[in-house]
C-alpha cells in the first residue's frame, strides 16, 4: 500500500519534471542551434524566423503524440477491427454489421438508446432552464443551485446505488424501505419491482441521469439568462407583457444558442452512458443500451473484438453530426475573434 | 415582475424551488442516513423513520421445560425474551392468529393451564401448577419497539472486510497523477494554439474540438490490443498504473487543451507584446506570465479531470483490471451490488465512501467548476 502510493507520487513527480525538462530543454537547444541574440541583423532575423516556425511544434509534440495514440489511432483501428473477426485477425467484410442488424439485443439497444436520447436531454434541459429562471429571483437561490448541482460530482455508479435504494422492492405486506414503493403503498398502491418492468425500467434508469445532468444545464443556462440585456426585458414590461410572456417570448429566444449547446452536450453523454445500466440491470429486463452492449461484447466469451468494434462504430456514427456542428461553431467563433 | 402579482407569485416560486431542492437532495440524504443506521433497523424500516422508534414483530421461543424450576409448589420458567437487545415490548401473543392479543404486563392463559406473563422490558414468566412436559419451549409473538440506533459499524465493516479501504487507495493512486500529468502537456499545447502563429493552427484547433466528443468506446479495443502488444514486447503486464495514467491523460487532453486555449486566447495581447519587446522568449513568456495568469482555467480543468478519473468505471476496469487488488472504488461498488445486493448497510456505507471525496472537492471548489463549465460550453463546444 505504501509502495503503491510512493510509486504514484514518484510517477507524478517524474512526469511533471520530465515534462518541464522536455519543454525547457528543447527550447534551450533550439536557441543554441539558431541563436538570435548577439548576431548581426540578417542572421538574427533568419534564425528568429526558423525558431518561430519550429517552437510551436515543440510545444505541441507531447499533446499531439497523446492525442494520436489515444484517440485518433484507436478511432481508425476500431473501424478496421469492425470489419474483422473476433480476434481481429482475418477480414470478414460487413458480416459484423450484418449480424448486428439481425441481432435482437442490438435492436433493443438501439431502440432504448433512442428513448434515452429523446427523454434525457429534453428533461434535463427543461428542468435546468426552469430552475435557473426560478432561482434567479429568490434570495436563497445560490444555496438551492449548489444543492441541485451537487449530483454532478457523484459517480454514475454511486448514483446507481443511491437510486437502486429508492427503487428497492419488498413483497406486498412487508414494510417497504425503498422511498418510491413506500410512497406508492402509502397511497394505497401495490409495490412494484421497478427496475424489472420491461420498457418502463428505462425511464427509471433515465431519471438517474436527469438527476445528475440537470445541475449542469442549470449552471450554463443561468449564466446565459443573466447575460440577456436588461433593456429587452424592460421594454417588454413597459409593453405590458406578463411573466410567462417575458420568459418564453423574450428570454428563451435569446438563449437558443446556449440551449442547443446544453442539449447536444447531454446528448453526447447519453450515447456514452454505460455505468448506470451496468450497475442497475446490466441490460436485463430489456434495458440494454449500446455502450453497455459494446462493453459486454468486448469480454463476452473471451471477447469478440469485431462485434464490439462494430457497436462502437455505431455509437461514433451517432456522434458525428454533433461533432461537425461543434467544429463549425468553433470555426465561426474563431473568425469572430 | 408585475408588482401587483408579485407577492403571491413569489410564494409559488419559493415553494417550487423548495420542492425541487428536496427532490434533488433527498436521495443522497437517504443514503447518508441509512449508512449510519443500525443494520437490523435499516433492513426493516425506511430511512425516513430513522428518528422514530421502530416497531418490529418478532417471534421468539421461550426456553423449554428442561429449564423449569419449582417454586412455592409451582413450576416456573422465566427469562428475558429480548435477550440483551434494547427495546420495549408493547404487546404479545401466543398464537399466530392473534400476535398482539395481550398488552405488556398482562397475563395470558395458555390453553393447558399454564400462565404467561410478559413485562415491557422483556422479562417473562410461565407458571404452571403441574410439571410442564414436552421438549420445545413456548412460542411467543412480541411486538417490540426499539429506539433509533446510529452507528459507524457499517463503515468499519466495509473498510476492513469488504475491501473498500484497499479500493480507496487504488482510486487515489489512479486519480491524482492522472489529473496532474495532462495539465502540463495541455498548457504548452494550448499556448501554442492560442498565441504562436503557424500554418495549420486552425485545422489543429478544429481537430481538438472534434476529438472532444469522440466516444471512449471507440478507443477501448485498439488500446487494449496495443497495451497487450507493448506489454509483450517490454515484458511487463499489460494492465499497470502507468498504463491507466497515460490513458486518462490522452482522454482528458482534448478538454484540457480546449479549455486552456479559450482562456489563454482571452488574455490581453499587450502583456505578451511588451514582454517580447523586453527580450523575453516564448518559453519565458509562457512560464512567467501566461501560466500564473491562467491559474483559474488550470484549476477548472484539474477539478474536472479529478472528478472524472475518480468517478470513472470503464477505463479502470479495462486498463487496470477487475481483480480484487486492482479494483477502484466504482468497480468495487458494482461488484458489491452484485454480491451483496440485499445488504443495504454495506452498499450505503460503501457508496458514501465512494462519493465523499468528489463531494468535498465539489463543495470546496465549486467556483472553479462553474467557471470551467461556462468556458467549456457557452463558447460553442
Amino acid at each position: 500500500m505504501f509502495y503503491q502510493l510512493a510509486a504514484a507520487a514518484g510517477f507524478m513527480l517524474a512526469g511533471v519534471l520530465g515534462c518541464a525538462a522536455y519543454f525547457w530543454g528543447t527550447s534551450l537547444i533550439l536557441d543554441l542551434i539558431f541563436p538570435s541574440k548577439g548576431k548581426s541583423g540578417a542572421v538574427a532575423s533568419k534564425n528568429l524566423r526558423i525558431t518561430n516556425a519550429i517552437r510551436p511544434w515543440l510545444f505541441l509534440a507531447p499533446a499531439l503524440f497523446a492525442l494520436t495514440t489515444y484517440l485518433i489511432y484507436p478511432v481508425i483501428m476500431s473501424l478496421w477491427y469492425s470489419f474483422h473477426d473476433r480476434a481481429g485477425q482475418s477480414f470478414v467484410g460487413v458480416s459484423n454489421y450484418a449480424w448486428m442488424v439481425k441481432d435482437g439485443e442490438f435492436r433493443q439497444s438501439i431502440y432504448n438508446n433512442f428513448l434515452w436520447l429523446l427523454v434525457v436531454p429534453a428533461l434535463a434541459t427543461f428542468f435546468g432552464l426552469v430552475i435557473a429562471a426560478l432561482t434567479d429571483r429568490i434570495w436563497w437561490g445560490n444555496i438551492a443551485k449548489t444543492l441541485i448541482f451537487m449530483p454532478m460530482a457523484i459517480s454514475f455508479v454511486g448514483a446507481a446505488v443511491i437510486w437502486k435504494f429508492i427503487y428497492d422492492f419488498r413483497p406486498e405486506g412487508a414494510e417497504q424501505i425503498g422511498l418510491l414503493n413506500a410512497i406508492v403503498v402509502a397511497f394505497g398502491g401495490a409495490p412494484q419491482a421497478w427496475i424489472t418492468l420491461p420498457f418502463w425500467n428505462n425511464f427509471f434508469l433515465m431519471a438517474i441521469l436527469v438527476w445528475i445532468q440537470t445541475g449542469f444545464a442549470m449552471v450554463i443556462l443561468s449564466a446565459a439568462l443573466r447575460g440577456i440585456p436588461e433593456e429587452t426585458i424592460e421594454a417588454a414590461v413597459i409593453d405590458g407583457a406578463n411573466g410567462w410572456q417575458i420568459f418564453f417570448k423574450i428570454m428563451v429566444p435569446q438563449i437558443w444558442g446556449t440551449i442547443a449547446v446544453v442539449w447536444t452536450t447531454i446528448t453526447i453523454l447519453v450515447l456514452k452512458v454505460f455505468d448506470i445500466v451496468l450497475a442497475m440491470t446490466n441490460g436485463q429486463w430489456q434495458s440494454q443500451v449500446l455502450a453497455n452492449l459494446m462493453f459486454d461484447w468486448m469480454f463476452r466469451g473471451g471477447g469478440d473484438f469485431g462485434r464490439g468494434a462494430a457497436i462502437a462504430v455505431v455509437i461514433m456514427i451517432l456522434v458525428v453530426p454533433i461533432m461537425i456542428w461543434n467544429i463549425r461553431n468553433a470555426a465561426k467563433e474563431m473568425k469572430g475573434h | 415582475m408585475n408588482p401587483a402579482t408579485r407577492s403571491p407569485l413569489m410564494w409559488v416560486v419559493h415553494l417550487s424551488v423548495l420542492l425541487i431542492v428536496a427532490l434533488w437532495t433527498l436521495p443522497t440524504a437517504g443514503l447518508l442516513i441509512s449508512s449510519l443506521r443500525d443494520k437490523d433497523q435499516l433492513a426493516v424500516s425506511g430511512w425516513w423513520t430513522a428518528l422514530s422508534t421502530s416497531s418490529q414483530n418478532i417471534v421468539v421461543r421461550a426456553p423449554g421445560p428442561e429449564r423449569q424450576v419449582e417454586r412455592d409448589g409451582k413450576f416456573v420458567i422465566s427469562g428475558n425474551l429480548l435477550e440483551g437487545q434494547q427495546g420495549q415490548i408493547s404487546a404479545f401473543g401466543f398464537s399466530s392468529r392473534e400476535p398482539t392479543a395481550f398488552k405488556a404486563g398482562e397475563t395470558a392463559d395458555l390453553n393447558d393451564g399454564e400462565k404467561l406473563t410478559v413485562q415491557a422490558d422483556g422479562n417473562f414468566e410461565i407458571v404452571s401448577d403441574k410439571k410442564m412436559e414436552g421438549s420445545r419451549g413456548q412460542r411467543v409473538f412480541v411486538t417490540a419497539s426499539s429506539p433509533p440506533r446510529f452507528t459507524f459499524d457499517n463503515y468499519v465493516e466495509v473498510l476492513s472486510a469488504e475491501g473498500i479501504g484497499r479500493s480507496f487507495i487504488n482510486s487515489l493512486t489512479v486519480a491524482v497523477p492522472a489529473t496532474i500529468i495532462p495539465i502540463m502537456i495541455a498548457a504548452f499545447a494550448a499556448y501554442a494554439l492560442a498565441w504562436m502563429p503557424f500554418p495549420g493552427r486552425a485545422i489543429l484547433i478544429a481537430v481538438v474540438v472534434g476529438l472532444l466528443v469522440v466516444p471512449l468506446q471507440m478507443s477501448l479495443i485498439p488500446l487494449l490490443k496495443l497495451y497487450n502488444g507493448v506489454g509483450t514486447i517490454l515484458g511487463v503486464p499489460p494492465k499497470t498504473y502507468v498504463g491507466i495514467w497515460l490513458a486518462h491523460t490522452g482522454f482528458g487532453l482534448p478538454l484540457a487543451i480546449y479549455l486552456l486555449r479559450n482562456y489563454m486566447a482571452g488574455l490581453p495581447r499587450e502583456i505578451m507584446e511588451s514582454a517580447r519587446v523586453d527580450g523575453a522568449s516564448d518559453f519565458d513568456i509562457f512560464v512567467k506570465i501566461i501560466l500564473p495568469l491562467s491559474f483559474p482555467a488550470l484549476a477548472s480543468f484539474a477539478i474536472f479531470q479529478f472528478l472524472w478519473t475518480w468517478n470513472d468505471l470503464l477505463v479502470a476496469i479495462v486498463f487496470l483490471g477487475a481483480g480484487p487488488d486492482e479494483l477502484v472504488l466504482t468497480g468495487r461498488l458494482v461488484n458489491l451490488l452484485g454480491s451483496r445486493g440485499g445488504n443495504w448497510e454495506i452498499l450505503t456505507a460503501s457508496a458514501f465512501i465512494t462519493i465523499i471525496v468528489p463531494l468535498i472537492v465539489f463543495f470546496s471548489l465549486q467556483r472553479y467548476l462553474v467557471r470551467g463549465l461556462l468556458a467549456g460550453s457557452v463558447k460553442g463546444g
